[in-house]
Formats: structure tokens, sequence, C-alpha cells
């Protein structure tokens, strides 16, 4: 009877292992796919005409294949997220963490909730009916597709992703230092400032790093309001993001030809930089638990 | 248990399935060439295999000029092209079929008074040489180019009649007609170009060197941005039974009606 217990639980382990290790597989199942197949047109084309190329003509008669201008959008259009989206984001959480009454807060935090859940083709659909137009005619050009188009919708896209994370790493603050902090006589806001948010700053840290990652991955929302021209990013020109290239001329390259090589190097591209953003992830994460 | 058995019965038929899709006893029919006939090959090809059970339809996309070398190889037994054969071609003893016209609207915004331009101006307006409307009769607006991402048929029909390859100056490179369409219908200075099948009322189409778009006038030819939809065949060697019928299928009027709804003009 006790051995055949024990024989269920292996089994039942034995189970739960290959469910795990199937996510494993996939990981590499897709790192190794993603290297075999993105290092040859890297070789072909060759690294410095690859990275640093400024031209991407990949259909011309003389094919050009220079990722520099989307290597310079994703970081751009990444950072310029993060530069309105996280202060946004950040004060939300100290509010709702902190300051606002119960009621309030389940009302802000659904609407966050709902945020999140929004695909991201629907964001690209309203930011192309309603966002384009808008700054063609509040900047006076002649076009609204552009890098900041991309910049308002990835940093409307990433605030629910920093909005929690910061949310749970300020309500994880102990009581107690707050408490400590408005006995000595520090006003709430003081508090909040220097004493609530430093604890939580690896968290908050984490918040933002989840931010990028979401935003550098994004494809869809962005092809639709970018414009996607190959050209060098400027704040009001149309661009091509390191995702886009790839999602838009994936569907007619044809088999085996070096577009679509290259295709695969830029995905290549894109993979290195999320893996770095998660290493940095697991960093502050790793910090937050210390 | 329950759970058992409605996990063999998937896979069961899961196996079934796969089994089905072994069965090739009755011809395959193979078509390789021009990405642009996407749409309608792929239509008709479905069809097809609709009206003939068991025969395999089968297209490569890999472009008009692969295609028309795949048929003079015999790797195919129907080429397909978006654009006439060459006398050269023709010297090796292949014959063509026109199978459809597609024709390519040039759009413009419902506000823009603009109707009417001529190739020439077009072709100019999109290698960057006229860049304001006021130019060419319109308000002093920069003109917006709205075109279609590297590799789409449609650019490659547009900037082909236009002379205009690789040299497009391109503003927005989006990647559906949906896309070009209420792109140009929210933008008072936009142009671009659609297949004329999917023109809606949000945007207007020009008239070219004074014909209006339709298709009455690109089957007749005055419209002028347009192209063959070709078939290739090799006059000979005969194609084989299930190709022949395939053939004679997609040529007849019956097909008239799957090739419209494919965006292209009928001609037979």
């Amino acid at each position: 009877m006790k051995n055949r217990k024990r024989l269920v639980e292996n089994a039942i382990h034995g189970i739960f292992l290959i469910l795990g290790l199937i996510t494993v597989g996939c990981v590499l199942l897709i790192t190794v796919y993603l290297v075999i197949s993105g290092i040859p047109a890297i070789r072909k084309i060759g690294i410095l005409n690859f990275f640093f190329g400024k031209k991407w003509a990949s259909t011309a008669a003389q094919p050009q294949y220079g990722i520099f201008p989307f290597i310079l959008t994703s970081i751009y259009g990444t950072a310029g997220a993060i530069v309105v989206g996280v202060p946004i984001g950040f004060m939300t959480a100290v509010y709702l963490a902190k300051i606002a009454p119960p009621k309030e807060k389940a009302v802000i935090e659904a609407a966050v909730s709902l945020l999140a859940g929004i695909p991201s083709v629907v964001y690209g659909l309203v930011g192309m009916m309603v966002l384009v137009p808008g700054i063609r005619i509040v900047f006076h050009i002649p076009d609204g597709a552009s890098l900041f188009a991309a910049i308002i919708v990835l940093a409307i896209m990433i605030l629910p992703s920093i909005i929690k994370v910061s949310l749970t790493a300020l309500e994880a603050v102990p009581k107690e230092y707050e408490d400590a902090s408005l006995a000595l006589g520090a006003t709430p806001v003081e508090t909040y400032f220097r004493v609530s948010v430093p604890a939580a700053k690896s968290g908050i840290a984490a918040a933002v790093v989840l931010g990028v990652g979401r935003a550098i991955g994004e494809a869809m929302a962005i092809m639709m309001v970018a414009g996607n021209a190959p050209n060098m990013p400027k704040v009001f020109q149309s661009v091509r993001f390191l995702t886009t290239a790839v999602a838009s001329e994936m569907s007619y390259a044809a088999d085996g030809s070096l577009q679509k090589q290259a295709l695969f190097s830029i995905a290549l591209v894109l993979f290195l930089f999320i893996m770095l953003i998660n290493a940095a992830l697991n960093f502050f994460l790793k910090h937050s638990k210390e | 248990m329950k759970k058992i058995i409605t996990f063999i019965t998937i896979v069961s038929l899961v196996f079934a399935a796969m089994a089905g899709c072994g069965k090739k006893d009755s011809g395959t029919v193979s078509t390789d060439g021009s990405t642009s006939m996407e749409k309608v090959i792929g239509a008709l090809g479905e069809a097809f295999e609709e009206n003939n059970s068991g025969v395999t339809f089968t297209y490569n996309p890999t472009g008009s000029g692969s295609g028309i070398t795949a048929v003079a190889e015999g790797r195919c037994d129907i080429g397909l092209s978006s654009r006439n054969l060459k006398d050269e071609e023709k010297a090796q003893g292949l014959n063509e079929t026109v199978l459809a016209l597609d024709g390519i609207a040039v759009i413009v915004n419902p506000d823009n008074p603009v109707n009417d331009l001529d190739l020439e101006t077009i072709g100019k307006i999109y290698m960057g040489e006229i860049t304001n409307w006021k130019d060419i009769g319109g308000e002093d607006l920069e003109i917006v180019l709205i075109g279609r991402e590297a590799g789409s048929g449609t650019r490659d029909g547009f900037e082909s009649i236009m002379g205009t390859e690789d040299a497009c100056k391109y503003r927005q490179e989006l990647t559906s007609t949906g896309d070009v369409i209420t792109t140009v219908a929210s933008n008072p200075a936009a142009i671009g170009y659609a297949s004329l099948a999917s023109v809606k009322e949000t945007v207007k189409a020009l008239l070219v060197g004074g014909i209006a778009p339709t298709e009455e006038t690109v089957k007749d030819g005055s419209y002028v941005v347009q192209r063959p939809f070709v078939l290739v065949t090799k006059s000979s060697a005969k194609l084989s039974e299930t190709a022949q019928k395939f053939f004679d299928y997609i040529t007849s009027p019956e097909a008239n009606e799957i090739i419209s709804s494919a965006g292209a003009v009928p001609v037979n």
C-alpha cells in the first residue's frame, strides 16, 4: 500500500517535471532556431554593414540591409515611452497605495486592469484614427504617423505594468517605517517620498524594466501609428522599429532569400535586447527580495 | 475515465484527419510565380479543389520572373506572371493567356480639389519631385505619400507601371490595403494607391489622364494604371489532364465571379 502510494507520488512528480520542461524546451527551441536562422544573413551582409548600415532597401535591385535606423528607433521609442509613462504610472501607484480612499482606489485599479487587457491592435486602431490625425493638426505637420505617435501609444500601453508592480512594491513597505517617520514629525507626503518610495525602490525599478520589456517587444500597435518608413529616427518622422521591420516584410519575403534571413537576424537582435532586459529584471527582483 | 475516452477519441480523430491528407489519388496542379496573383489564384485553386475532390492545387509565390523560368524548365504546370511575356520569352516556346486585369486606383482624400493627374505627374509625385499640392492645382499642403510595404504585389505593380521602382519616397509604408484607405481618408494631404476592387467611398479615386478607373476602362485598356495577370504555359508540352481541367476552369466565364471577388477584373 505504502509502495503504491509512493509510486503515484513519483508518477505525478514525473508528470509535473515534464510539464515544466515543456516551457524550458520551448525557450531553448526558439533560441536555437533564432540563432541558427539569424546568423547566416549577418555573416553574408557583414556585421558592420548589418548593425551600422543606415539604409534598409530589402527589395531594391541593389538590396541594402542596414538595421541601424531600426535599432535607434527601438531605443528612442522605448526611452520616450519610459520618460512619458513612468512618471504618470509611478505617481498613480503612490496615490493608489498611500493617499486614495478605498472606493476611489477600487475604481482606478479596475480601470488599470482593463487597460492592461485591451488588445494591442485596438491601441493601434484608436491611435490611427484619433492620435495620428490629432498630432497632424496640433503640430501642423503634413502627417501625424511618427515616432512621437508611437511613443504616446507605448507610454499608455506600459502604464498598467508600471502601476501594478510599483503598487505591489509600495504596499509591501512595512507600516512601522511610515509610522516612525510620521511620529518624528514628517508630513504624510514627506513620508511617502522619503520613506516609502526608497524602501520600495527595487520593486519600482523592476516595474520600469518590465515596462521597457513591454515597449520594446510591441509590434502591432506601433505598426499602425509609426508610418513604417525606414528612416533614421526623428520625433515627427515616420519610423520603423525592430519589431515592425520583421512583421511588415515577413509575409512577402520569399523562402530562402537573403531578405527573409535578414528578417530573422533582426528578430535575433530583438531577442538579445529582450534577454538583456530580462536579466536586468531578474537582478532587480532578486534585490527587492533581500 | 471519461477524460481518457475523450483523449483517445481526439487522438484517433487527429490520425484519421492526417490519413485523409495523405491521399493523392487523382492529380495535382502546380502553379508558380507572381506574388501579386496570390489572392486570385488562391481563390481559384480553392474553388477548383472544392469542385474536384482529391485534386491537389499548389501555388509557389516566387515572383513573375521565377514563375516564367519555372514553367520553361518544366518545374510547374502553369507559370503566373503579372506582366506580359517579353518577345524572347515567347521565342522560348511559351504561351501567354491573360487571366484577368489588375487595376490600381490612385486615391486621395475626398476634400482634395485635385481630380485628374497624368501618369508622369503621379510618377514625379512619388519620386519626390513634386512635393506640394499647390503645384498641381491643389491647396498649399505638403504631399504625404502613402504606400505599401516592400514585397507587396500592389506596390510592385504600381511602381513598375509608374517606372519608379525603388525610388518612391514614402512617408508611410502600410501593410494592408485597408490601412492605406483609412490613412488617406483621414489626411487631406495624402495620396495612396490600392487595388481597384477595394476602393471605398471614404477616398476619392483620381482620374488618370482623364480616364476614371472602372472595370470597363480597365478592360478596354483606356485606364493605364493596370497590368495583366498572365497564365504562362509551354507550347511544346501538353498540360496534364488535371492541369488542363484547371486551366479551362479558370479561363471560363464560370470563374469570373471568383476573380472579381478576389479584386481583379476578369477578361474571359
